[in-house]
């Protein structure tokens, strides 16, 4: 018998597998075209031609034809706000988490200090921890911080510290840097100092060995920890629920907001925007590492 | 290159004390003295862990040693930083940049010391043409052979025109045919640049084919420092006789010195034998007699007047070039015997068989009275 038969179980399982995982998605983006402005029944696309035309609770005509709820998502000003919201928040802390990140993996693997066990232990605190009791913690510090601080200054009306875009990221910061660092050491795991000795013999001092051979060395570690990073920022609802203040509402608390009035297919809309661009980043970050690793 | 010193590199009373996972103290290099000179093959030559590779590095100045120092060319080294001293490093690992080309790689070092561009270029051309990797410049460390990248390891330290150049097992992960041939043109190329050299081995005749000067290393210590026929022929010690070779050991109590003679009473032989005493021990005292296999002439009937002994033969075995003979000397004791084969091709039986009396012939010449350590 060929040992390299498969099995039936195995196909069945690859089916469900990703049936449960492309489904979802598939029916969202296929909703985003729906004529039915309930988007409970899919009542087909939408006709492209002269104004838009209402029948019930069914889009008969429009401009866009079955773009229509893509064309009101981008004249739609809130969202704007909130998907630069996102970025900007992402981004920022992406940027700030991966160096924290990359630069305590590094002191972890190289030196021996006193709280090196309790440090690499503490990494998996905010991992393991469930977010919502993260989010409160956050919370509850940055209120208790705000009010020493405005009261101790006298800090009144717009420059009273308070909730907003700062807060949350710092917050995405917080939760950002354990995985970066965690990913960051897997990919130091088998480096060998040997190569920086040879930097250093050959007449490199520190700083030129670290820019020279280490970070390149260790570069796509840094990136896979920033790709993690960027993507736990943009999907992170429940801390940002917290930590998030007047002017600084990002997608998912966007969105959020939405389906509690009406849900509209202009949701779908945004979802399948926000997913393509999520899926463009990925692919393109995944072709520059492998580059990389050439 | 200025010679402001009579040593390349010297190591004055260097002690280095590790801290074992296990929380005791341990002198990995104890008290060691070395002296290398100008423009010589110097081989550390010492089984795993006797503190090679940590010398290695203290001279590189990747540890810092905890007594004594490092001296390169008669300066003290305290604390400099590797990239401040004037010798490289060839790392058994070969430790090349993975996201750097065969160039980049070897130019890397001028780099450091900002050469302008026409130099890198013609001073990395000769490296490439010395070690025969033309045309694979453009290549990064992974598309060449092991072999291959040996080369380059080589090229990148030796491009720095260094003093030195310290070598960590540089072949230990290449097979035996192409390690021969690596040994031959690592020396030519030493031979041909002129610079020191000091490399760590484990492999004894690749240091005895190689070297100038070998030192013997043992649990941090230095045994003996000489040249490659001094090691071989003269150990002063029980340990280097038994680590580069073979060697019948035999302990006894001195009787009488004449000359360079001593004659030494051996309880487990009954009989006395007589050496030469390179150990100058004392009427008296206890020694150690060694004598290599290859040296003794094993014959049916004595072919020397004293110094002979009768045994019989115990097992044969048949290696091509040799014979090993293992000869029952009674009293629980046994001698090697190495016996070059010079059977006629007509009639290739071995000499010795296995119960037959033979008579072992020391010639005094050959047999050396070590002092007890
Ligand atoms: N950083 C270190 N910490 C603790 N002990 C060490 C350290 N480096 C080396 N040692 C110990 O020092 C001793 C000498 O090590 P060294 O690497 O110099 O041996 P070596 O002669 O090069 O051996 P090998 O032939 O196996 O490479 C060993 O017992 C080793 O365990
Ligand atoms: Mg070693």
């Amino acid at each position: 018998m060929n040992p390299h038969r498969r099995h039936p179980f195995i196909r069945v399982a690859t089916i469900l597998v990703y049936f449960f995982l492309y489904a979802p998605i598939l029916v969202l983006v296929l909703y985003s075209f729906n004529a039915s402005r309930t988007n409970i029944l899919f009542a087909g696309f939408i006709p492209s031609f002269g104004a838009l035309q209402m029948g019930g609770s069914t889009v008969v005509q429009s401009p866009c034809g079955p773009f229509h709820w893509f064309c009101e998502l981008s004249r739609n000003r809130e969202v704007g706000l909130a998907a630069r919201n996102t970025l900007t928040i992402a981004f920022i802390s992406t940027f700030i988490s991966t160096i924290i990140g990359t630069m305590a993996a590094l002191a972890i693997q190289r030196y021996n200090f006193r709280l090196k066990s309790f440090s690499q232990l503490s990494l998996y605190v905010p991992i393991v921890i469930p977010e919502i009791v993260m989010g409160i913690g956050i919370l509850t510090l940055f209120s208790q911080l705000f009010g020493i601080l405005n009261g101790a200054f006298g800090l009144e009306g717009d420059s009273r510290l308070s909730l907003g875009l700062g807060t949350v990221i710092v917050s995405h910061i917080a939760f950002s840097v354990p995985f970066v660092t965690l990913v960051v050491q897997a990919r130091l795991q088998g480096f060998d100092k040997s190569f920086e000795e040879a930097a250093m013999d050959l007449g490199a001092n520190e700083l030129i060995t670290f820019w020279r051979v280490t970070f390149p060395m260790i570069l796509p570690g840094v990136l896979s920890g920033a790709l993690l990073a960027f993507t736990l920022s943009l999907d992170d609802f429940v801390i940002t629920f917290f930590t998030t203040g007047p002017g600084a509402t990002t997608l998912p608390i966007y969105v959020y907001g939405l389906l509690r009035r009406i849900i509209t297919p202009q949701v779908n809309a945004l979802s399948t925007v926000w997913i393509a661009i999520v899926l463009t980043v990925v692919f393109l970050l995944q072709r520059l590492q492998s580059r990389e690793a050439k | 290159m200025t010679q402001t010193s009579e040593f390349a590199v010297e190591l004055r009373d260097v002690v280095k004390t590790f801290k074992t996972p296990e929380g005791t103290l341990l002198n990995a290099v104890d008290h060691v003295n070395m002296q290398i000179k100008h423009g010589e093959f110097f081989s550390m030559l010492g089984s795993s862990g006797c503190g090679k590779t940590t010398s290695l590095r203290m001279m590189a100045g990747f540890e810092w040693p905890t007594e004594g120092d490092v001296y390169i060319e008669g300066n003290a080294q305290g604390h400099t930083p590797p990239f401040q001293r004037p010798v490289n490093t060839v790392f058994q690992s070969y430790a090349l940049f993975q996201h750097m080309t065969i160039y980049q790689n070897i130019a890397f070092g001028l780099e450091m010391e900002r050469a302008p561009a026409d130099e890198v270029k013609t001073r990395v051309g000769r490296l490439l043409d010395m070690v025969q990797l033309n045309g694979m410049e453009r290549r990064y460390p992974k598309q060449l052979s092991g072999g291959q990248q040996q080369r380059v390891a080589l090229a990148r330290a030796l491009v720095k025109m260094p003093n030195v150049l310290l070598l960590d097992e540089p072949l230990g992960a290449l097979d035996l045919k192409l390690r021969k041939e690596m040994q031959l043109e690592l020396k030519a190329i030493q031979q041909k640049v002129g610079i020191t050299f000091v490399y760590v081995t484990h492999d004894q005749e690749e240091a005895l084919t190689m070297s100038d000067r070998i030192a013997v290393m043992s649990k941090g210590k230095v045994m003996q420092v000489g040249i490659p026929v001094e090691i071989y022929e003269r150990p002063q010690s029980r340990f280097v006789a038994d680590f580069i070779g073979e060697s019948n050991f035999f302990e006894g109590i001195v009787q009488s010195v004449e000359q360079d003679r001593a004659t030494v009473l051996v309880p487990s032989l009954k009989a006395e034998v007589t050496g030469l005493n390179t150990g100058q021990v004392g009427v008296g005292q206890k020694a150690i007699i060694s004598i290599r296999p290859e040296k003794i002439r094993i014959s049916e009937q004595p072919a020397l007047k004293t110094n002979f002994f009768n045994g019989t033969v115990k097992t044969t075995t048949y290696i091509g070039s040799d014979t090993h003979v293992y000869v029952d000397m009674g009293g629980g004791v046994t001698l090697k015997v190495w016996e070059q084969n010079k059977i006629s091709s007509l009639d290739p039986r071995a000499y010795y068989v296995q119960g037959q009396k033979v008579c072992l012939n020391l010639f005094p010449e050959n047999t050396l009275i070590l002092a007890e350590s």
